[in-house]
């Protein structure tokens, strides 16, 4: 290195890792609260076996009883424990947040890189992405799962297809900045290959927008899916999910109405964390986004 | 000018054709035999035949395409498997209690985000502008069936201001009908309020730093003209966008909210269609909220070189 001959001792020496993280928190307190909570709903969601009982069991004696006791969020319709139905219900929701999130961000990666990247792909996948964004996706998801049948598998394939086509342009529109850099010129002259230029010089831009935009395609997911459910389109109705519960609640709304209010309690909680999680991650990673947004 | 209201039509079109080949794939690109899924799970072989040869499956899969755009673009939607009625009879008449619930809910949304946005900018810091912020955050985190079942319990239920459940048609007598819309159009206005309200809060910061803002501050001009007339004004391009973005969000919202306040609109259609399995219904529905989807945010293409005319195309 042509920099060995600064004398590194001169530079103030570099903070611990805990300093560094403490410091992190510091300045940036929604991403440890988002983050912190999230971290507790994924215990919660692997530890549900330990935490609660049988979400299953019928205790037809028990029909209808409000929270208190030993039922702390009550009993529903055949005496089941809301709060076991509630605590794993955040197993599906933690599920499909996380695996929608994944599988529409690798696959809008490799769609945006290369419609970014390949001018006589671009008209065409960018003119397709704008059909599937005129489409509402609540709409598109329900039209999909009606007819491949209620699943998990489904119901993550659903949600994902209409949240592809936020994650290309945002990747494209990456691309397109990057290109014209002129590192990525110099590649270019040097005779890199294409897979090497979007690997090594493009794709390490995207990291940043795609892990705020991740945290936000979990969010809307989870939302969705709980929306899927709760019309009756969703997750299948044995497995209870939050969806589920609070739509077997609702004709029993006027005489039990926690059978609805735990289970959208903790979806609206979930959500609010990766949200904030998600913006407090842009403040940090994106430093170029004005902190007023 | 003109030159890009016809380059901005015409890109409309690409779109649409997206939009009705997706639609139109739907049913073709899942798993099984098309016929076979729209007759149910206990359908007899004759049932799955008649339905495959009344929606003709049986033909080329471009012949049916054609067939189906043809048809489309003429205003036929096909006919209700279930009803045996027109899809377009039976749109139309779900569409007035959709169209009053969003109409409502955009301009609640408007009414209350647009101020919402300006005061927090203004007083930008202080403890108006973090609860504005609060409520941006939450408002767009609390699903809108959450806050709906909330605002009944509370609205409905305890309190007894308003019905529970249902919908009265404007034809019926004005105050039935503001009353039993209140409580929907306030549930599924609050995502859209957070979201405006953000946006407008962002945008009119943004304005307020500019030099032109602090010669008119100097020139003696008083806070409401300055916020209204300058800052607004100027703010006004990303908070129409916005509008426009979110129409996806209020359309998805509009089908549940009908649902949890039993509002007999397109939402509805949709849901027992869907659990019907009546496929040409779905379709319908779809293609009608993509299209308007489509011509909202031509429109608010439209209006940016109106709004402002620095903007050439």
């Amino acid at each position: 290195m042509t920099f060995s001959s600064i004398d590194m001792t001169a530079i103030a020496p570099r903070p611990s890792v805990a300093a560094r993280v403490s410091d992190y928190a510091r300045r940036h307190p929604t991403v440890v609260v988002g983050g912190g909570v999230l971290f507790l709903m994924a215990l919660i969601a692997i530890f549900a076996p330990w935490i609660a009982n049988d979400p299953m069991k019928l205790t037809p004696v028990n029909r209808l009883k409000p929270p208190g006791g030993v039922y702390w969020f009550g009993t529903d319709f055949l005496g089941r424990e809301v709060f076991a139905r509630t605590i794993y219900g955040s197993r599906v929701s933690m599920m499909v947040g996380g695996a929608v999130a994944l599988v529409s961000v690798t696959i809008g990666l490799a769609i945006g890189l290369i419609s970014g990247y390949v001018r006589s792909v671009d008209a065409i996948v960018m003119r397709i992405m704008d059909g599937i964004m005129a489409i509402p996706g609540v709409l598109l998801a329900i039209a999909l799962i009606s007819l491949a049948g209620a699943s998990m598998m489904n119901v993550i394939i659903a949600i994902t297809i209409p949240e592809i086509p936020r994650v290309v342009r945002l990747v494209r529109s990456v691309v397109l900045t990057i290109r014209e850099q002129p590192y990525v010129e110099a590649a270019i002259s040097v005779g890199s290959p294409l897979p090497k230029i979007l690997i090594k010089h493009i794709l390490p831009n995207t990291v940043a927008p795609l892990i705020v935009q991740a945290t936000f395609v979990c969010a809307s997911a989870v939302v969705i899916e709980a929306i899927l459910s709760f019309l009756g389109a969703g997750t299948p109705p044995e497995i209870p999910s939050w969806g589920n519960v609070m739509a077997e609640g609702r004709i029993y709304f006027q005489v039990a109405p926690w059978i609805l209010f735990f289970p959208g309690v903790l979806l609206a909680i979930t959500v609010l964390a990766v949200n904030i999680l998600g913006d407090g991650l842009r403040d940090s990673l994106d430093p170029r986004i004005a902190r007023s947004m | 000018m003109h030159g890009y209201v016809i380059r901005r039509l015409l890109a409309t079109i690409p779109v649409m054709c997206v939009v009705g080949i997706i639609v139109f794939l739907l049913l073709h690109l899942t798993p099984g035999d098309p016929a076979a899924i729209i007759a149910g799970d206990y359908a007899r072989p004759e049932d799955i035949a008649r339905i495959r040869a009344k929606l003709g499956l049986d033909q080329p899969l471009h012949v049916q395409f054609f067939t189906w755009a043809g048809a489309v673009l003429q205003g036929d939607l096909g006919t209700s498997i279930f009803s045996n009625l027109p899809v377009s009879k039976l749109i139309a008449q779900r569409l007035e209690p959709t169209i009053a619930l969003s109409v409502s809910t955009m301009i609640f949304a408007i009414l209350v985000a647009v101020p919402m946005g300006i005061i927090a900018a203004w007083k930008s810091g202080t403890w108006i502008d973090r609860s504005v912020m609060v409520f941006a955050v939450l408002g767009f985190s609390v699903p809108v069936f959450v806050i709906g079942y909330i605002l009944m319990y509370v609205f409905a239920l305890q309190l007894g201001w308003f019905p529970v459940q249902g919908y009265k048609a404007i034809g019926d007598g004005f105050w039935p009908f503001l009353s039993s819309i209140t409580l929907p159009t306030v549930a599924l206005g609050v995502v859209y309020t957070a979201l405006i309200a953000r946006i407008t809060r962002a945008s009119v910061l943004e304005v307020l730093t500019e030099d032109y803002i602090r010669t008119a501050k100097a020139k003696g001009l008083d806070n409401t003209g300055l916020l209204i007339r300058h800052a607004l004004k100027n703010a006004a391009v990303p908070i129409v966008t916005i509008i426009g973005i979110g129409m996806a969000l209020l359309m998805g919202g509009v089908v549940v909210t009908e649902s949890v306040f039993n509002i007999p609109g397109l939402g509805r259609l949709t849901i027992d269609a869907v659990l019907r399995r009546d496929y040409p219904v779905i379709q319908g529905v779809i293609l009608v909220f993509s299209g308007v989807y489509v011509f909202v945010n031509l429109f608010v293409d439209l209006t940016y070189a109106f709004l402002d005319p620095r903007i050439r195309y």
